[in-house]
């Protein structure tokens, strides 16, 4: 039976020469919490199942170093690797690719250009093209627009760019079932209501988007401690998880979360 | 040293396949054209892309491809190069090399496609390739398709997605992996170890 993952996410900073992995802690304070491809070979060693790179300085001169953490990580770790923040073009994927990443996460460029969905997945795989969602709540009756049931009344979800900064008007349940239909292989949907705060996994957004596609789907935004994690699997069927802080500041070792979900019933690779 | 050939069809990222071979002691070299294929003591053949253009590419490496098997120079497919070793596949409905008798078909309806994740082994038979393995270890798969070889007794180890379904097939001096050993963290490598210990180096 497949494993549900775990999977770290390394916010990079590249304005460094080795770049480092740092994490807002209430959306401001910015903390240092590493090198990137000496992060990641820690998380593989504790048994993490993938890992994503999200450049989160994404402009242009920082590319070559985003390229030489993964070549760097590439050597030691053997696991898939995900680029994700500014991609751009079927350019900047193929030099993802080239420095051995697995898969590029793409969001904004897409959104802008949604044929790129399709040229990337068409070039170099489904499995290789995952599409980051943002999706934020908006309690309000909207025509057209997929309306969900909370507890905290009745809303839809609406994406975003450039982390939360900017907002679209497009629903995140018809994106991402378009996503698919123009050849996503993974969605990497983060909550930008829970993002950074740690109450956990926006289960009614999470439930949404995995019961609408049928392409593997990975929760991430508000994970907090353990509880979050199992909860996210019990209550809807997405493929993975994606956690940052917790692990980073050594809160928890991605060994100690799967044997808590283990315990708990839910499969995973230990 | 063994010198491994990893065959560079044009298709994406080989540094993983390439550094996970450095890792387990091996001598690995990115082949881009078929007369180098000529001297390597193995081959690879890489999983990356889709079959019809996996096929269209790899072409023109048919006949070294056939000489290193006659010669019983070990090979090993991952992937979609596992894929291209059946008769034909289901993706892009075209042939591929024959080289095992069987089809690759579509993953059955009611699970998520792709299958993309760590899934567990269950092995059926003896095989110096999965030394060291044990039953229920995991392994890394991202597949859409699936081979169905007509001699069951060529699949050494299979896995649980909707159907049981062919992980490994071995036939004389070709091996096939459905999963990415080179993603497989510890286990993969234990896997690429095995495959070049089988060299005559």
């Amino acid at each position: 039976m497949l494993a549900k993952r775990i999977i770290p996410c390394l916010d990079c900073d590249l304005g460094f020469p080795l770049g480092r992995v740092v994490k807002g802690v209430r959306f401001k304070q910015i903390r240092y919490a590493g090198i990137p491809w000496e992060l990641a070979q820690e998380y593989d060693n504790q048994g993490a199942d993938e890992l994503i790179f999200l450049d989160i300085t994404a402009s242009h001169e920082r590319r070559e170093t985003m390229s030489k953490v993964i070549e760097k990580t590439s050597e030691n770790v053997f696991m898939p690797l995900t680029v994700g923040g500014g991609i751009r073009s079927l350019k900047d994927a193929r030099t993802a690719f080239n420095a051995g990443a697995d898969k590029v996460s793409v969001n904004t460029a897409v959104i802008k250009n949604p044929d790129l969905l399709n040229e990337i997945s068409k070039y170099f795989g489904t499995q290789a093209c995952v599409i980051a969602i943002d999706a934020k709540r908006r309690y309000e009756h909207k025509t057209g627009k997929e309306m969900v049931d909370t507890p905290q009344g009745e809303c839809w979800f609406e994406c975003s760019l450039y982390g939360g900064r900017e907002f679209t008007g497009i629903d995140a349940i018809q994106w991402a079932m378009e996503a698919e239909e123009r050849g996503a292989g993974d969605i990497m949907l983060t909550s930008m209501d829970r993002d950074g705060t740690k109450d956990g996994y926006d289960i009614e957004l999470t439930k949404a988007i995995s019961n609408s596609v049928n392409i593997p789907v990975i929760a991430s935004g508000g994970c907090g401690n353990l509880e979050h994690i199992l909860e996210v699997f019990k209550k809807t069927n997405v493929s993975a998880a994606l956690a940052a802080s917790i692990f980073h500041f050594g809160e928890y070792t991605v060994s100690e979360v799967k044997e808590y979900l283990k315990k708990n019933g839910v499969h995973v690779r230990l | 040293m063994a010198m491994i050939a990893i065959i560079d069809y044009g298709m994406g990222n080989l540094r993983s396949i390439y550094n996970a071979l450095i890792n387990v002691n091996g001598d690995p070299v990115i082949v881009s054209d078929s007369a180098k294929l000529s001297g390597a003591d193995a081959v690879v053949i890489p999983g990356v892309g889709s079959f019809g253009d996996g096929m269209n590419n790899l072409r023109p490496f048919g006949d070294e491809l056939f000489d290193v098997i006659n010669d019983g120079i070990p090979m090993l497919g991952i992937c979609i190069g596992m894929h291209v070793l059946f008769d034909w596949s289901e993706e892009s409905n075209c042939a591929g090399f024959g080289l095992i008798k069987g089809d690759v078909i579509r993953l059955p309806e009611g699970v998520k496609v792709p299958q993309m994740g760590w899934n567990e082994l269950r092995i059926c038979c003896d095989s110096d390739l999965l030394s060291g393995i044990n039953d229920g270890d995991f392994f890394y798969f991202v597949h859409s398709y699936y081979c169905v070889p007509e001699n069951k007794h060529t699949i050494t180890a299979t896995t649980d997605y909707g159907v049981d379904l062919a992980a490994v097939v071995e036939k004389d001096n070709i091996h096939a992996v459905q999963f990415h050993p080179e993603k497989s963290s510890n286990k993969g490598l234990i896997i690429l170890k095995n495959f070049v210990g089988t060299t005559k180096c």
